[in-house]
């Protein structure tokens, strides 16, 4: 067990539900492509329709798909089975009903927001037995966030994006992750289409340079105004974040992002019970669903709480500094007073407060 | 009271109407049921499933459905085409075909809100959308423009033709007075709802490919090629199979419309293609990748290769008299010039936006067959829609539908 979590890459996120994909890895440590080792997935998922049609379905679970099907959309049907049903499950029917019917968490009374995290909380604790934290903390006064990187110093271990990945509860079946780690090569400075953000050997491979991205927090996010009904916004510490439940999917924010900061949950995000992080946050890493767009926070459960976002916690090289920009004695503060900093794509006008410097 | 009889009277005439007819016409109608069906089947697939039964990706987050969308939104906006010369320029000749034309947008705007609602990661929490009870992000989004118009455009095209076919019902003259203001109102609306759907795409800073000032007049030219384009070939296929009357002068004025606008497109693509390849920058990345393709990635090649060929081969025979006079010829250049067009500004522009990425990163799309499915549901829906809508209004114009209760009362 210890040989195999040494082992365990931050790629295949093998965290319990998806083992098989490490299984097909060789020598030469890459899962595909490259090394001519590689054989092309046989048993690869088939697609679209074939899923269903080419796959045998019993009777019971065929009757099971055509009532549901019926039932789309009618949130009312387990309400009204809960005639013959316990009290849990027809206290559960109402937790569903007031969620599916309560309004954006950004328009909320306090009161409200706080009745909300107590029906997520009780909703989990009826669903699964297990108690977790749920913080609606609003933003701090006086607090801007801000984030440095130090190129000099990442060597690409992807330390981070494991650490993002378990403390944000991003679902594992896609292996969503919000950070990208962009291996670049010596002498052709930032030329990102060149870069691999999608490697899988061992680093700091000779004759490269690395250079992480997320969501920035623009302070003027075009992904905040294209969403058609405020499910996104800017905080007052300037945190950009979502209401996952006000997000009706239509994707607009992604196609507006120029730093591919903004992910998508295609199908039911999920994350083993034993791997939850309980430690939550409405805005942040409480659990999503199906159909809602997601993104980085700067681990907002965390920051408002006085501590380091994830990645820049668990950074070995010391190469991501977080902060708060209106406090004059922070590292972030002394970072952009002393280090020639820049930032990506500043002419489209978006005001990243995400830096890049160099020692 | 006396309106009330009379509607209840339409209603049910037209659900005789529209539910009797030859062995063709319960031949289509049964075919169109059938696709839908298989089309309901497939979205519920992907309702249980999410959206990663389809082929979008967080690298290329729309596909199929939104460039269908794009592209029916320009379908729907070309009746101006037919309603301009019709209510505003009182040309005669254009008079039979304005109906029709108007169906046409009808039929192409529910396909229109079929498709965004398809495209939906939670079509159940859509009512965040209306106002009162949500939020409408209006003016930020541009989006809640789109809907608005597309709405808007929606209920101007349902009911113009309603007051004119409902007098018509009656057998009285319908007042000008009444409908003309509203069929001014529909000129600028129909411009309004394509720009608007360009300007979607436009404002957007992160995608160079679309980030053009020339997307939104390019848009109401394409438009205004492929929407009277389909309206021409719907013509035919009304003037054959129903005793609908539509002259022949009516057509050739319509082709010419399709003609000018069809050249108006081509000059905008060669500008557009000097731009991208006469001083590459980085931001033509896109562009060379739908034409020559990238990183040896070239899905779109084919696709866009094909409709440009088209584009070009119909414009070229529409442009000619001889050509364009003999009707075999142009329905045939007008089904190649709708094809060609909905390729282009389907997937040809919409897939093409997200690819290379924000950071280079070259992923393609390839639409799954559930994708396909759902997509072909919401076409055959158009058609059924546009159908009966097209048959009781050609059976009130041709007098076979009228009301009878007057003498009673």
């Amino acid at each position: 067990m210890a040989k195999e979590k040494q082992q365990k890459k931050w790629f295949s996120l093998d965290l319990g539900s998806n083992k098989q994909t490490s299984a097909n890895s060789c020598g030469c440590g890459k899962n595909e492509g490259g090394c001519g080792s590689h054989k092309p997935e046989t048993t690869s998922r088939p697609d679209g329709y074939r899923q269903y049609f080419g796959q045998k379905m019993d009777r019971r679970d065929a009757f099971r798909k055509l009532t549901a099907s019926l039932m789309v959309g009618a949130g009312a049907v387990s309400t009204s089975c809960s005639f013959i049903a316990g009290d849990e499950s027809k206290e559960k029917a109402q937790i569903d009903w007031e969620e599916q019917f309560k309004g954006n968490y950004k328009l909320m009374t306090e009161d409200e927001k706080k009745a909300t995290v107590d029906r997520l909380v009780r909703s989990y604790q009826l669903r699964t037995g297990k108690t977790l934290k749920m913080s609606s903390q609003d933003a701090l006064d006086n607090v801007l966030y801000g984030y440095a990187f130090n190129i000099s110093k990442c060597q690409g271990y992807m330390d981070c994006v494991n650490a993002c990945v378990e403390e944000n509860n991003q679902d594992r079946k896609s292996e969503m992750q919000y950070i990208r780690i962009h291996e670049m090569q010596d002498g052709k400075g930032f030329n990102f289409n060149e870069a691999d953000d999608n490697y899988y050997h061992e680093v700091p491979a000779q004759g490269h340079f690395y250079m992480g991205t997320q969501c920035f927090h623009c302070d003027n996010p075009p992904c905040v105004d294209v969403c058609p009904v405020e499910a996104t916004w800017r905080e007052k510490d300037g945190l950009v974040v979502v209401d996952y439940d006000w997000c009706v999917g239509c994707r607009y924010c992604m196609a507006a992002c120029p730093y591919d900061g903004r992910r998508f949950n295609w199908s039911k995000p999920e994350v083993p019970e034993t791997e939850v992080n309980k430690d939550q946050h409405y805005l942040g890493n409480r659990m999503r669903k199906k159909g809602v767009v997601e993104k980085c926070t700067f681990c907002v459960q965390r920051s408002r709480a006085g501590k380091d976002p994830a990645c820049v916690e668990a950074c070995p090289t010391g190469a991501r500094i977080f902060g708060n920009l209106l406090d004059p004695n922070s590292t972030i503060r002394w970072v952009l007073e002393n280090k020639k900093v820049f930032r990506l794509k500043e002419d489209l006008g978006t005001e990243p407060k995400f830096w890049y410097f160099m020692d | 009271m006396g309106r009330f009889k009379v509607f209840k009277s339409l209603v049910r005439d037209s659900l005789d109407i529209t539910t009797h007819g030859s062995k063709k016409y319960h031949f289509w109608m049964g075919f169109l049921t059938l696709v839908m069906l298989v089309g309901m089947y497939c979205y519920f697939l992907q309702l249980e499933e999410g959206l990663a039964i389809t082929g979008m990706t967080d690298r290329v987050s729309w596909g199929l459905y939104i460039a269908n969308f794009t592209f029916l939104v320009g379908v729907a906006a070309a009746a101006v085409m037919l309603v301009m010369p019709t209510y505003v320029l009182k040309d005669i000749d254009f008079k039979q075909a304005v109906l029709i034309g108007e169906g046409l947008a009808v039929a192409a705007l529910i396909m229109c809100l079929a498709f965004v609602v398809a495209d939906m990661g939670g079509p159940s929490r859509l009512w965040h959308m209306l106002p009162v009870i949500g939020v409408f992000n209006f003016p930020n989004s541009m989006l809640t423009w789109d809907v608005l118009v597309l709405n808007g455009y929606l209920f101007l095209n349902l009911s113009i033709p309603f007051y004119i076919l409902f007098r018509h019902y009656q057998g009285k003259e319908a007042n000008p007075k009444v409908y003309i203001p509203g069929a001014l109102l529909s000129v600028f609306w129909a411009v309004a709802i394509h720009l608007v759907t360009a300007f979607l795409y436009q404002g957007l800073q992160a995608r160079p490919f679309w980030n053009n000032a020339l997307l939104g007049p390019r848009f109401l030219a394409s438009a205004f090629a492929a929407g009277p384009a389909l309206i021409i070939l719907v013509l035919a296929l009304i003037r054959k199979f129903t005793p609908f009357v539509i002259q022949d002068t009516t057509l050739k004025k319509i082709a010419m419309v399709v003609t000018v606008a069809a050249q108006i497109n081509l000059i905008m693509l060669i500008s557009e293609l000097f731009k991208e390849f006469y001083a590459p920058t980085h931001h033509s990345e896109s562009a060379y990748y739908l034409f020559f393709g990238l990183d040896g990635k070239t899905a779109l090649l084919p696709w866009i290769w094909t409709a440009i060929a088209l584009n070009v081969l119909a414009t070229v025979i529409l442009t000619f008299h001889k050509l364009r006079n003999n009707f075999n010829i142009l329905f045939f250049a007008c089904g190649m010039l709708f094809v060609g067009i909905w390729i282009e500004k389907g997937f040809g522009l919409i897939v093409p936006g997200f690819i290379p990425g924000p950071y280079g990163k070259i992923a393609e799309y390839t639409p799954t067959w559930v994708e396909i499915g759902v997509t072909l549901g919401i076409w055959a829906m158009g058609a059924f829609i546009f159908t009966l809508l097209a048959k009781t209004a050609i059976g009130i114009e041709t007098k076979s539908l009228r009301y009878k209760g007057n003498a009673k009362a």
